[in-house]
């Protein structure tokens, strides 16, 4: 996938149709749509009506006002945008820091790439805001950030706004590097057991309180009218951890085996923090009603198994057992091309387990959205909450059902029409380009072969100038 | 719906009455040909028999493993124990073509995984001969309605590693029975060759630009591999030839050699698995040359050579449509519509899971082909004739019709949608137990007790 020549990733970047409208219609009307609120039931020949990016009203007899512009969706099916609970799109390159075994140094917020394609594509099917995590190389992880799917926006745009910032925690085979060989001349680093890595996140949490309170006690004494004191190191690595204990931060800990997840739950009660999700959690079934007590969400795979030891209790149940126990569950991709179809993926809780549809829903909006703690905002089709909906041609929990429009804040960002309709000026655009470089570097050759390396080459070159050329602007598949 | 079932139950059990202990060992895991009822008659469904029209309330009688009667107005044997299937679906048993089922159970305990082998050319080796019949991957995947898959060594896919040039037999098996012998539909319906690919470019990202290696010398890379597999196939040639006219005890036996003698005289396809339009052309261009019998497998490019693939009447075992497209500017959609696209331009089309423990997710593949454009009628060939033609072994298995194997399932809806279930399944004529690893471990944890504060 990345073998595409880079006048192509940087073209299609740019091109890869996209809605986004400079002005985006301040008022629009969607009707005699199912509406699927989440919240209060399907309306069946429904409307709603959208100003300056909000839901204003919802309803089966709403009438269009005169200045609004109205997509007709009659026969289809109107849910909340598909909020993805575990996502690693939009990062520019690695997602993990895994030098150390604490990185909450490192932050995902730092490394957003909005002109990722997976952006657009997972937008096409219907996601509209993305909890975008570090990797699971660390007991301790990276920072985390939750966005919403602006294509076509700088990455400044992308944050979901007043959404709390993560933290990504993960424990078992990974943070224990038990599937995994270190390049060579990089030694194993420790730990390399599941004790080991209760020990890593608790000796980081003593730190950190000690850290707090030498601070505490700073602001306590300056706050008395202490002069002249001198604060204490600022640490960047431990403020995350502070944020956490105080509840600004919330713990996203990649988990997979029960008695790792009984451990953390031991450890935030022993710092006074609670888990705000345990992530792929595949053996939460066993030990729902633990998590359900803690206070933590489940966000977790429809039918993943069997990838890995610790994904060999997995099942396809674990959504609808932990629900059925009390868990706030979702259902996340960890994948690009999963998040395009969790609409399907979350059809299987009804399959196994016999969920219903609409708790099935809510597994891909309004329960992540509860779990990102932006349930005010999105998650639900209800008035005061921003417009961020999805579209489908047929009953959104069918295989058969494909996205026609995603809008994000009121705003059109996905068009299936619009996107068929653009193709052809597209591959225009790509050839016209291609024939450019290709011109441009048949006149470029005979300097090239004047200097440096390439003068060794030149004899190679020359031998078989008509055939490199044609190979040498090699676009992947497109020759 | 609910009624209809346990109305089913009832009649089952009536019918079974008399063999109760029969009937335990007729739905345990694998099932013994000798203590379970020797024919069976499923009546009142839909039938689904893809070599024709669908049959309202239909009825098919199943005899000694094998499908022995279907139609609307078949007499129902006295001996048969009736299952009453009113209000549900029928159809063959679904086939995932490429998968690694029963030589990988996790993929990161390379204990546990039998493929791929080392080295580039190992034509010898067959998958048969380390399928676990015993697999968990077996009964979770069949749960889901597919009743038999192939194991193809070195294709790779979710959860599976690729290797090798040419890495072996790919073998057809049911998917239930105690051991292999008793499960194989063939042990070699292809030979599995991973076509090499040529890597002229690669992306550094310390200086964000391309590094290119010659053209030319990936081409030479590329050719070495190219010649070397056409080596093999010369001296396969003359090593058929040495054995058919010459004097058999003057030639050491070679097990390689041997191995390709069925390829290069077409009896045995090379199921070739390819991704981009360069490599597609080439594998095509070379099979034609060398006269070989080519199944293109994965094929994430071929709606790109679709002429090609149509001129050389080249069968596509397709990859997941549940995947991103191969090219960056490449539309979303295409992996979705590229199956609805190939099939217009006459190409024939199966799909598969090239995985182990997705297979269960076929008919998603199927359906998702489906919201893109391809007939639903298609789609269903597609997850079982097909594939069945494409491998030879669609006289055994792919339709419903007198003679074939009875692998059928009995679905309370169409197959391909997400919440449809799989009511009744039979492999070689026996009611196979849905019951698997994931069924246990729910009524297990579903039954502990509340744990309070």
């Amino acid at each position: 996938m990345k073998r595409a020549a880079i006048v192509v990733a940087a073209v299609a970047a740019l091109v890869i149709p996209s809605c986004v409208l400079a002005q985006s219609p301040k008022v629009i009307f969607i009707k005699n749509a199912t509406v699927l609120t989440v919240t209060h039931g399907n309306i069946e020949h429904g409307s709603i009506l959208i100003r300056e990016g909000k839901i204003v009203d919802v309803g089966a007899n709403l009438t269009a006002p005169s200045d609004a512009t109205v997509i007709d969706a009659t026969g289809q099916y109107v849910m909340p945008g598909i909020v993805d609970c575990h996502s690693h799109i939009a990062v520019d390159g690695s997602v993990n820091e895994g030098g150390m075994a604490v990185s909450s140094i490192a932050n995902i917020k730092d490394v957003l790439n909005p002109e990722d394609p997976d952006i657009y594509r997972d937008l096409a099917g219907g996601v509209t805001a993305a909890n975008i995590l570090h990797g699971s190389a660390n007991p301790i992880g990276g920072q985390t950030v939750v966005i919403k799917l602006r294509w076509g926006k700088p990455a400044s745009d992308l944050p979901f706004e007043g959404a709390v910032p993560g933290i990504k925690f993960a424990l078992g085979e990974n943070p224990k590097e038990s599937s995994f060989q270190p390049p060579p001349g990089i030694p194993q680093r420790y730990p390399a057991t599941r004790l080991g890595v209760e020990e890593v996140i608790r000796q980081a949490f003593i730190e950190a309180r000690e850290y707090k309170k030498s601070w505490d006690v700073y602001n306590t004494r300056t706050a008395a009218g202490e002069a002249n004191l001198i604060p204490p190191r600022k640490n960047d690595r431990l403020e995350p951890l502070v944020e956490v204990m105080e509840g600004k931060r919330y713990v996203h800990a990649h988990c997979y085996r029960a008695d790792e997840i009984l451990m953390l739950i031991r450890v935030a009660n022993e710092f006074g923090f609670k888990v705000r999700t345990f992530q792929h959690v595949l053996e939460g079934y066993k030990i729902a009603d633990e998590i359900a007590v803690s206070g933590a969400g489940g966000s977790t795979f429809s039918d993943w198994w069997a990838y890995k030891v610790e994904a060999y209790d997995a099942i396809p149940y674990n959504a609808t057992l932990m629900a059925e126990r009390g868990v706030v569950v979702s259902i996340n991709s960890d994948d690009a091309q999963e998040a395009r179809q969790l609409n399907i993926e979350a059809a299987k809780a009804m399959k196994y387990g016999g969920m219903s549809a609409n708790d099935a829903l809510k597994l891909i909006t309004l329960n992540p959205a509860i779990q990102l703690g932006i349930d005010s905002r999105v998650g639900s089709i209800d008035v005061g909450k921003d417009a961020d909906l999805v579209i489908y041609n047929h009953d959104p929990l069918s295989v058969y059902a494909v996205a026609q429009k995603t809008l994000i804040d009121g705003h059109v960002y996905f068009d299936r029409q619009k996107d068929i309709d653009g193709r052809a000026a597209l591959a225009k655009e790509k050839q016209d380009l291609l024939d450019k470089e290709k011109k441009a570097a048949e006149e470029k050759k005979p300097d090239d072969a004047s200097g440096g390396d390439a003068a060794k080459k030149k004899p190679d070159a020359k031998k078989k100038s008509a055939k490199p050329t044609a190979e040498g602007i090699s676009v992947g598949g497109a020759l | 719906m609910k009624i209809q079932i346990r109305r089913t139950s009832l009649a089952m059990l009536m019918g079974l009455l008399l063999t109760a202990a029969a009937a335990q060992v007729a739905m345990a895991q694998a099932p013994s040909a000798a203590a379970a009822p020797a024919a069976y008659a499923i009546k009142g469904a839909k039938v689904y028999t893809i070599a024709g029209a669908p049959i309202e309330n239909g009825i098919v009688v199943i005899r000694d493993g094998k499908i022995a009667a279907v139609g609307a107005n078949v007499a129902i044997p006295s001996d048969a124990t009736v299952i009453d299937a009113t209000g549900m679906e029928l159809y063959p048993g679904l086939f995932d073509p490429i998968t690694q089922i029963g030589l990988n159970e996790i993929n990161q305990v390379g204990a546990t995984v039998d493929t791929p082998e080392l080295g580039d050319y190992n034509p010898e080796l067959v998958a048969a001969t380390a399928v676990n019949p015993a697999s968990a991957h077996i009964a979770v995947t069949r749960a889901n309605g597919i009743t038999h898959v192939i194991a193809a060594p070195g294709t790779a896919g979710f959860d599976a590693q690729p290797g090798g040039l040419i890495s072996g037999q790919a073998s057809a098996f049911n998917l239930a029975g105690w051991t292999m012998k008793e499960m194989q539909i063939n042990p070699s319906v292809a030979m599995v060759i991973t076509w090499p690919s040529i890597q002229s470019r690669t992306f550094d990202f310390t200086t964000f630009s391309f590094k290119e290696k010659p053209y030319e010398d990936a081409k030479k890379e590329y050719d070495k591999q190219v010649n070397e597999l056409g080596d093999w196939l010369d001296r396969a040639r003359h090593y058929a030839q040495a054995k058919e006219k010459g004097n058999a005890a003057l030639y050491e036996r070679d097990i390689k050699l041997e191995a390709l003698v069925p390829v290069v005289q077409g009896k045995t396809p090379v199921l070739i698995i390819a991704d981009q339009q360069r490599d597609i052309k080439n594998a095509v261009e070379f099979c034609t040359k060398q006269n070989l019998k080519m199944i293109l497998g994965s094929g994430a490019e071929a709606w790109r050579v679709k002429d090609l693939l149509k001129e050389k009447k080249i069968p596509v075992v397709l990859g997941p449509t549940e995947r991103l497209p191969e090219q960056e500017d490449t539309p979303y959609d295409k992996p979705m519509t590229q199956p609805s696209e190939l099939f217009a331009a006459g190409i024939p089309i199966a799909f598969s899971s090239f995985g182990t423990s997705f297979s269960r997710r076929l008919p998603d593949y199927a359906g998702t082909a489906v919201a893109y454009g391809l007939p639903h009628d298609e789609a269903l060939k597609a997850v079982t004739i097909n594939a069945a033609k494409m491998f030879g072994i669609d006289d055994q298995v792919g339709t419903i019709e007198t003679g074939k194997l009875a692998n059928l399932i009995v679905t309370n809806g169409d197959p391909f949608e997400v919440q449809t279930q799989v009511k009744y399944l039979f492999i070689k004529g026996q009611l196979t137990s849905l019951n698997n690893r994931h069924l246990d471990l729910y009524e297990q944890y579903r039954k502990r007790p509340k744990v309070g504060n």
